[in-house]
């Protein structure tokens, strides 16, 4: 089942925006409304969109569903061993090892009204991505996966 | 009274969704059932954490006046994906039994009995 | 070092091994079948000696604290705080301790269970991740002192247990059961998340141990309390919210049953969590104390006289479980009954909370073993009916051996540990009132008399066409029924022993909300 030159080529166009969106929501997760899940389902919005606009079939043959479970584990590891480290860093479980450090994510966040930055937070953006990979890569496989039931050529 | 009814639309949600559940017959209903109980739960935790003339909780947006509070709002995000994973493991099942059985009514659900 | 690190980090260890070892399967399995079965069965072990050092921890120097995210883990409450904690907190006591190791344990039987896997080799590692994620749910359960985290992780409980019950579609009908189970276990998800709102509502915090301390049981706490019991009654499997019990327990895998056995008990640890340590004294303990007497009464006589002329032997035992769930609702409910009397809770109340918490355990080994050798009888002959099977007692010795330890016990005959809890329950039941006390002898006399049946059926008479094939399980199947035999047998021998070293401390952790509370609130 193909749409028409129109719906392919729109949603061409406007999968970028899409996909940018997705992903600013995911890495602004700390500063403003959003976080990983929240983004990570934008971005699995505009998979849809390339399903509904060109067929199931045509997509199973570009994204492979094996790199789709792959984003989801590389997620998933990476929140638990983001959680992991900070024991290591002889703190509890979850624990934030990386906020005001300096590094990656580490300046301290400023008082009074101010647009925020984005290198602040500590662990919670590493923490925003990976829930994102893992929500994109889950929402995904759990479409195709309704949509083969639906075709009944699982 | 103003602010009681946001509660009371959380209560009539609970029923619409509870009564759905009970009376209708297509699986798919059912699970459209529960998904409104829970609209319902989310909106009764929303409310709990409102306060009049409160501002969004964002730390570096923060004027000195009152915020909402943030505790509920995260619960409800919660809620929220956890009641996605569970419509979509509910949705899944009732295609397969569709698939199975040629039939999403519940009345010919019965093989298991006794 | 290594030692001190991992008791002092116990609490989050319990939960990170197995949701790491949840989160790796996909790939570990990539490399075939055995290195991802010796995954599962190091996670499942690691596991288990966690919760050991854990147990070892709490029942040497009291309730263990862990604070999530905190800079010190054991510090529940933070300086600028104004004396609220604001992290969510691990509280474990005796009683969580206790529910962990067992859990854990039957979790690495199950597993083992598992791994010969006959035809089904497709979809194996998602079977064995979600096994896992089980697990990481019913323990998150069982050592959570924060209420929306105890919601998280029974969401976690049912959405692993249903996916795994559907496991093997059997025509739909497996789908069937687990569609049954998910959307029950959803509803009382919702009905126990709505009591947490009305909770934090009023009191501003999710911490049990707060909530207790400033707990005024008016009435939107009465309302709480109701939906409380009523969501976690109905993920318990008691009468009168049992109607699920039989189908996903007959429909699901064997090694699940046995487990998804466990995770119902996690639910029951929250009715008395809830009824205990958040409501405590406040409540009409003599009033819900003998609701739940009630409850136990009818889940033990409908639970029995459902199974007595099932044809199915799985669903025979389903029905089984749901009567053995009404001894332990009935012991711990008889200890509520007389909270507020500290010469009756004296006298007979421990005993017999003692005996229900003593039997929880031991319906998990005998039940298990019990479910395992029916799926062990089904991985050779196909069926579970009991007109057909018949003469499998020449060909499947050690099964139908262990068969007869779980039967014999769940009976309550000596010297099994069936009977050892149930003569605590009977004993101080009968101390509170005689007529209870005889109901519950009798369901354990009609347990047998069905048990007597289902023996027959299966493994007597003469040795069947059909059958001829039929040779005893792969080794690690016997492994895992071998284990569970050589405990309720054990634990039948030495009760006394066992009641004081573990149980008696659980009960008392139970009834003990003081230290609960100050074990959190102590640092003000």
């Amino acid at each position: 089942m193909n749409m028409s030159n129109l719906v392919r080529t729109g949603a061409g166009l406007l999968m970028p925006f899409v996909l940018v969106f997705g992903f600013y929501i995911v890495i602004h997760g700390h500063l403003t409304p959003g976080g990983g899940f929240q983004g990570g389902a934008v971005i699995a919005t505009a998979f849809v969109l390339l399903i509904v606009a060109h067929s199931r079939e045509t997509i199973r043959e570009r994204i492979s569903l094996g790199f789709l479970k792959n984003t989801e584990t590389l997620g998933l590891m990476l929140f638990i061993v983001t959680a992991l480290i900070a024991l290591a860093a002889g703190i509890a479980f979850f624990g934030n090892w990386l906020v005001n450090t300096g590094s990656l994510f580490g300046t301290p966040v400023a008082f009074g009204i101010n647009p925020g930055d984005l290198n602040t937070g500590g662990v919670i953006p590493i923490m925003n991505i990976a829930v994102g990979l893992e929500v994109l890569g889950a929402m995904s496989v759990i479409i195709l996966a309704m949509l083969s039931v639906v075709r009944g050529d699982a | 009274m103003f602010g009681d009814i946001p509660f009371i639309a959380a209560g009539i949600l609970i029923v619409i969704g509870i009564v759905t559940i009970v009376t209708r017959h297509n699986l798919i209903k059912m699970v459209m059932g529960l998904a409104v109980v829970e609209a319902g739960v989310n909106l009764m935790l929303v409310a709990t954490g409102y306060r009049d003339g409160g501002v969004a909780p964002i730390f570096t947006n923060a004027p000195s006046t009152d915020m909402v509070l943030p505790t509920v709002q995260a619960m409800t995000l919660t809620n929220i994906v956890i009641g996605i994973a569970t419509t979509a493991l509910l949705l899944s099942f009732v295609m397969i039994i569709y698939r199975k059985y040629g039939s999403a009514d519940v009345r010919d659900m019965r093989r298991l009995k006794g | 070092m290594i030692w001190e690190f991992w008791s002092a980090n116990a609490p989050a260890l319990l939960l990170a091994i197995p949701m790491l070892g949840a989160f790796a399967t996909p790939l570990i399995g990539r490399m075939g079948k055995t290195p991802r079965n010796l995954w599962i069965l190091l996670i499942t072990a690691l596991t288990f000696v966690t919760s050991a050092v854990l147990a070892v921890e709490v029942y040497t120097t009291g309730p263990v604290i862990y604070t999530f995210g905190a800079a010190a883990s054991s510090a529940a409450l933070v300086s600028d705080s104004g004396g609220i904690p604001v992290r969510i907190i691990f509280n474990v006591d005796a009683m969580s301790a206790f529910m962990a190791l067992f859990a854990s344990f039957v979790g690495m039987v199950a597993a083992v269970f598992s791994f010969p896997s006959g035809k089904m080799e497709s979809g194996r590692d998602g079977y064995f991740a979600l096994l896992l994620l089980l697990l990481v749910g019913i323990l998150g359960m069982v050592c959570t002192g924060d209420l929306f985290n105890f919601f998280v992780f029974l969401e976690i409980n049912s959405l692993a247990g249903a996916a795994l019950v559907a496991y093997r579609i059997d025509k739909g009908v497996a789908v069937e059961a687990a569609l049954k189970y998910a959307f029950l276990s959803t509803l009382a998800g919702l009905l126990v998340l709505y009591a947490v709102a009305l909770l934090y509502g009023q009191y501003d915090s999710l911490n049990i141990a707060v909530i207790a301390e400033r707990m005024q049981f008016g009435f939107l706490d009465k309302v709480a309390l109701a939906l409380l019991l009523t969501g976690l009654a109905m993920k318990a499997g008691a009468v009168p919210m049992h109607f699920w019990t039989p189908d996903t327990y007959s429909m699901a895998p064997s090694a699940i049953t046995a487990f998804l056995v466990v995770a119902s008990q996690a639910s029951l640890y929250g009715v008395f969590r809830v009824a205990f340590t958040l409501y405590g004294l406040t409540l009409n303990y003599v009033t819900i104390g003998w609701f739940i007497i009630i409850l136990g009464v009818l889940s033990m006589f409908v639970g029995v006289s459902m199974a007595i002329p099932q044809k199915d032997v799985k669903r025979l035992m389903a029905y089984h479980a749901v009567s053995q769930t009404g001894y332990m609702l009935l012991g711990v409910g008889v200890g509520l009954a007389v909270l507020g009397d500290p010469v009756m809770l004296e006298s007979f109340g421990l005993t017999a909370m003692e005996g229900g918490i003593f039997h929880i355990v031991n319906h998990a080994m005998y039940k298990g073993l019990l479910f395992l050798t029916a799926g062990a009888i089904f991985y050779q002959t196909g069926t579970r009916n009991l007109n057909k099977l018949g003469g499998l007692g020449h060909s499947m010795k050690w099964t139908m051996l262990f068969f007869v330890i779980g039967a014999l016990a769940i009976a309550g005959i000596p010297p099994f540990n069936g009977f050892a809890s149930k003569l605590m329950i009977y004993e101080s039941v009968f101390a509170f009132n005689p007529l209870l006390s005889i109901i519950a002898m009798v369901v354990s006399i009609l347990t047998l008399a069905s048990f007597v049946k289902v023996f027959h059926a299966i493994f007597m008479g003469p040795r069947q066409e059909r059958y001829a094939e039929v040779k005893e399980v792969p080794v690690p199947m016997l492994a895992a029924m071998g284990i569970l035999a050589l405990l309720t047998v054990l634990m039948g021998i030495f009760p006394q022993q066992i009641v004081d070293l573990v149980i008696s401390p659980a009960a008392g952790a139970l009834v003990d909300q003081g230290s609960y509370i100050a074990s959190v609130m102590g640092g003000l």
